[in-house]
């Protein structure tokens, strides 16, 4: 991955490959979003081959803000493994699949991370008989891992810090762990707990004979990702994020869009539904970008509810992916 | 006498245990996969089975996905029909009438056909660019087309490294040894990602086109040293007898040599084209879905589904072993009649 990464800048100085990224969307008439290969409720092939989910919603709504059209995308399935390859190589325009933002990620590769879309945290799921209240109470319990994630470094970071010992049995794919850990070959199962609330409502069979324990013991803020080099781009990808925040935060829906631009009189209402003052400039982009992004994917809670909320398979609660006023952390600077 | 007769009771007395054993596991077996099965897409029944019976609901709910990949929705008679004309092909050549000419100008027909199927781009065909392409279609092509450039280019490089002219033989040393010495993700990886890098500005060679020139290097070296075993195998006498009689180089090799080398080499051979088959699977880790690939797609993600993506790959398992038996009962047949 470095060698690429390294031949990469040697054959392109400042990464400019692609050249303005924006440029090159308007060009192809298609913006080229790299999605996961399938991960519930993020980024998923439907039985009609249709892409769901809250990453692919993200990238409906950069294609609306961007080509006036949401699907006008082209998606690139891609692995882990080739997932920041396919970025600086310039196959894709925006990386939007659950990919956690870390130091390491964000600065060193090229890359760089236009915010967070959805935070997670590695939780323990465990068999309610065995009685277990929090992680603590795991020292000496054999936990099932899935192996080539970050999963394993921050379960044996969790040992030490807190002074107990785990025996970790590792597994090569989600469906073997799962065997294991629910045929009882280990006490607790460690995730990400978005992926632990879906396999209690889902692959459990009795959601109620499982708990997802307190406990989060690492940070996974998800986000979007773009080249760096190109800040125009990463403006627009940032600001279509705040912008279905604000949007939530106003009360603006998929159902009231069109309402509201004709009869809102709130001025920040306005601003952003392109009657009032322009937001549209500043980012190369129309002043009825918002407008647009909002009557194709809803705001952001709407983007939650459809692919990941109580009411979805995922079932998981908004939790600190609330607004602030809810007690949440997602916070949008202002559109003006 | 005795101990002979004690030999044969103890003899029929271990066929039938094991009759049994193989009718009891037979019965089970067809009672797991058909009586007790779901055939239905029906995600709540499959789970009711608890395991005893299998979920075919799963194929069922993704056949699309499963068959076709990424391949947009509404064409997907293309891909469908697609398929037949491979498979048409297929069975056409391994009928034995027909040779030669009329075989080869069916093959170029046939393919033209299924490509143009697949790409569109003319007579009112919709275009379908190549990342979409996926499924059983991609499976089928990645093979034929991966065979028929590894095998040429394996017979080329064989001669090559038995031949006279030392530079040559070096060079297709030094190739094979090469090839051989990385692993086929590797060379996949490589074409997908590393060769773009090297290519100049504003070239755009599909990624399935870069990964089938990697399949068919990759083959090519392969076949290349069996068909050297089946050249080193052929007395000398029968070059030095052709040679002699004035034929030229290329006269010797395709007329007199070649036939002999790769009747010997035939079951050989037909090893390296069904582990090509079933590498083909590989492609998936530079985002081509084929078969298996497609598969991953159409259950990893699905909360609802993924629980029984076994079964799901118990069906293409069962594809994989046709196509493989089929393969293998056509090299059997070729041995016998050449």
């Amino acid at each position: 991955m470095k060698i690429i990464f390294l031949l990469a800048v040697l054959l392109c100085p400042g990464l400019a490959c692609a050249g303005k990224t924006s440029d090159a969307i308007l060009e192809r008439g298609q913006l080229a979003c790299g999605v996961s290969t399938g991960v519930a409720g993020f980024s998923a092939a439907d039985s009609k081959g249709e892409w769901r989910g809250m990453d692919v919603d993200f990238c409906r709504a950069l294609a609306a803000a961007v080509l006036k059209d949401p699907n006008k995308v082209r998606w690139s399935p891609l692995t882990s493994q080739q997932r920041f390859t396919a970025l600086q190589s310039g196959e894709i325009d925006v990386l939007s699949r659950n990919t956690t933002w870390t130091l390491g990620r964000d600065a060193g590769q090229g890359l760089v991370y236009a915010g967070y879309i959805f935070i997670d945290g590695q939780g323990f799921l465990v068999h309610k008989r065995s009685g277990v209240m929090s992680a603590k109470q795991l020292d000496g319990a054999e936990i099932c891992v899935q192996t080539g994630t970050t999963t394993e470094k921050n379960l044996a970071e969790f040992a030490r810090a807190s002074r107990i010992r785990f025996k970790t049995l590792m597994f090569e794919n989600l469906r073997a762990v799962l065997k294991a850990f629910f045929s009882g070959r280990c006490q607790a199962f460690t995730a990400d707990a978005s992926a632990l609330a879906s396999i209690r409502a889902n692959d459990s069979g009795k959601p109620e004979d499982y708990v997802v324990l307190p406990e989060r013991i690492s940070k996974e803020p998800l986000g979007p990702v773009v080249r760096r080099g190109d800040e125009d781009w990463f403006a627009v990808v940032r600001w279509t994020l705040f912008a279905l925040l604000e949007a939530e935060e106003r009360g603006i829906t998929q159902a009231n869009v069109d309402a509201l631009r004709a009869r809102s009189d709130d001025p920040a209402v306005q601003r952003l539904l392109g009657v009032g003052e322009d937001v549209g400039k500043p980012l190369g982009l129309d002043r009825e970008w918002v407008y647009r992004v909002i009557k194709a994917v809803g705001n952001y809670g709407e983007i939650f509810e459809r692919n990941v909320g109580p009411a979805s398979l995922l079932q998981l609660p908004r939790g600190i992916n609330a607004l602030p006023r809810d007690g949440g952390v997602m916070y949008a600077p202002p559109l003006r | 006498m005795m101990a002979r007769l004690k030999r044969r009771a103890w003899l029929s007395a271990g066929n039938l245990a094991l009759g049994i054993l193989l009718l009891w596991a037979g019965w089970h077996l067809f009672d797991w996969a058909v009586l007790q099965a779901v055939f239905l897409p029906d995600a709540s029944a499959c789970h009711a089975l608890e395991g005893a019976g299998a979920c075919w609901g799963v194929v069922a709910e993704k056949y699309r996905v499963i068959f076709f990949g990424r391949y947009p929705l509404e064409e997907q008679w293309r891909p469908l029909l697609a398929i037949f004309v491979m498979l048409g092909l297929l069975g056409a050549s391994a009928i034995r009438r027909r040779r030669g000419r009329r075989l080869a100008l069916l093959w170029a027909s046939g393919l033209t056909v299924f490509l143009l199927l697949l790409k569109g781009g003319l007579f009112g065909l919709a275009n379908v660019d190549t990342p979409r392409w996926g499924g059983l279609p991609l499976t089928l092509m990645l093979t034929v087309f991966g065979l028929g450039g590894a095998f040429p280019l394996a017979v080329l490089l064989a001669l090559g490294r038995v031949g006279r002219w030392a530079a040559l033989r070096a060079l297709c040393t030094v190739f094979i040894e090469i090839v051989r010495g990385v692993p086929l993700v590797a060379v996949l990886f490589m074409a997908a990602f590393l060769f773009p890098l090297l290519m100049p500005k504003g070239w755009d060679i599909p990624s399935l086109l870069r990964v089938l020139v990697g399949i068919i290097l990759f083959a090519g070296a392969y076949m290349a040293e069996v068909i050297r075993g089946g050249l080193l195998a052929v007395p000398k006498g029968q070059a030095e007898a052709a040679q002699s009689l004035g034929l030229s180089y290329w006269h010797v090799q395709l007329s007199v040599i070649l036939p002999q080398a790769l009747r010997k080499v035939l079951p050989a051979l037909m090893n390296s084209a069904i582990a090509l088959f079933k590498d083909t699977s590989l492609v998936i880790i530079v985002g081509l879905f084929e078969l298996t690939g497609a598969l991953g797609l159409a259950v990893d993600g699905d909360p609802k589904w993924r629980a029984f993506a076994l079964d799901g790959y118990l069906f293409i398992a069962i594809i994989y072993w046709i196509g493989c038996f089929a393969m293998s009962r056509y090299s059997r047949a070729l041995e016998r009649t050449t």
